[in-house]
């Protein structure tokens, strides 16, 4: 017998496929997360200091709508940010529902209080930036009431996830819900198309074509990555307090505290 | 109409909303370790009087 060809080759896993397989793993996420997250914090107020001086004190007034055009800085990136998080949260779902992994659905249930809070500014914001321009803090208009309704969707999930008391019943549930809130998106995106409305049209494109100022256009740049670094630290920083709560009684937790204790 | 109430109300705001939604975490992260720690002390009595 040929001991050479009894010899099994073992599959190599792929980098990246080992990498999810950690990921799933909730002492190994937390440890490997927690290293981020002051760096995520630092990037998001030095931009945030960065934008805010360029948008605030170095840009010039906008010469139709004055100075509360500055509002657009938050405004603009918030409303950005209420949209990017709640597609993570639909595609989160939809890989919580489908491969059923808990971290996901951890990950996909914490950004909806991040989503909701920049809703509420983008919201609030949007507000004050109407009273002076158009002369009215709130309109019916297609662009306003989808956002309002993309609050209330968010506020959905928040309510049915903590609604039921198993927390992996609960996502699931709520998972489906941010899936079909989903539809709300495009709605938001394609409303100042579709529909006559007050809220003016995107004045910047991906592909080319921005009609507002580089001098207008960069801090609203810089912000605009200033949110995701604030989401990024913010959902990591959720995510492993609700994967405290939820192994509150396993080995791992006690470990890592004891860790941090000593 | 000054825009200056405008600007600084939306900031404001933003800044509220923003703060407390990153603070919130960390205040229940600071319960559930107390929690924890307390669990851990009812276990280590029980344990003791076992024995």
């Amino acid at each position: 017998m040929n001991v050479k060809t009894e010899k099994i080759s073992k599959p190599r896993k792929n980098a990246l496929v080992m990498f999810i397989h950690k990921m799933g793993s909730p002492p190994w996420f937390y440890n490997f997360t927690g290293k981020f997250i002051p760096w995520f914090w630092a990037i998001f107020i030095v931009l945030t200091i960065w934008g805010l001086y360029l948008g605030l004190v170095k840009a010039p007034a906008d010469y139709l709508q004055g100075e509360s055009f500055r509002i657009l800085y938050l405004h603009v990136p918030a409303a950005w940010m209420s949209l990017l998080i709640y597609s993570t949260m639909a595609v989160l779902s939809f890989i919580a529902l489908v491969w059923r992994i808990r971290i996901v659905e951890i990950l996909a249930m914490t950004s909806a209080p991040i989503g909701a809070a920049f809703t509420i500014v983008t919201l609030t914001a949007g507000s004050l930036w109407g009273r002076p321009t158009w002369g009215t803090y709130w309109v019916w208009d297609a662009r306003l009431t989808s956002e309002l309704v993309l609050l209330f969707l968010y506020l959905g999930v928040i309510g049915l996830y903590n609604s039921i008391d198993e927390p992996r019943k609960a996502a699931r549930a709520a998972c489906l819900l941010a899936m079909v809130g989903a539809v709300n998106l495009p709605i938001i995106h394609y409303s100042v198309k579709w529909w006559n409305t007050l809220h003016q049209g995107s004045s910047i494109s991906l592909t080319g074509g921005s009609s507002i100022d580089p001098s207008m256009l960069w801090p609203l740049l810089i912000m605009a990555i200033a949110t995701k670094f604030y989401y990024g630290a913010n959902l990591l920083t959720r995510a492993r307090v609700k994967l405290l709560e939820q192994d509150i009684r396993k080995a791992w937790v006690r470990e890592v505290l004891k860790e941090k204790k000593g | 109409m000054s825009h200056t109430p405008f600007i600084i109300g939306a900031y404001s705001i933003g800044a509220v909303v923003l703060l407390w939604c990153a603070i919130a975490p960390l205040l229940r992260k600071k319960s559930i370790t107390r929690d924890i720690r307390r669990l851990v002390q009812i276990e280590e009595r029980s344990r003791d009087t076992n024995t």
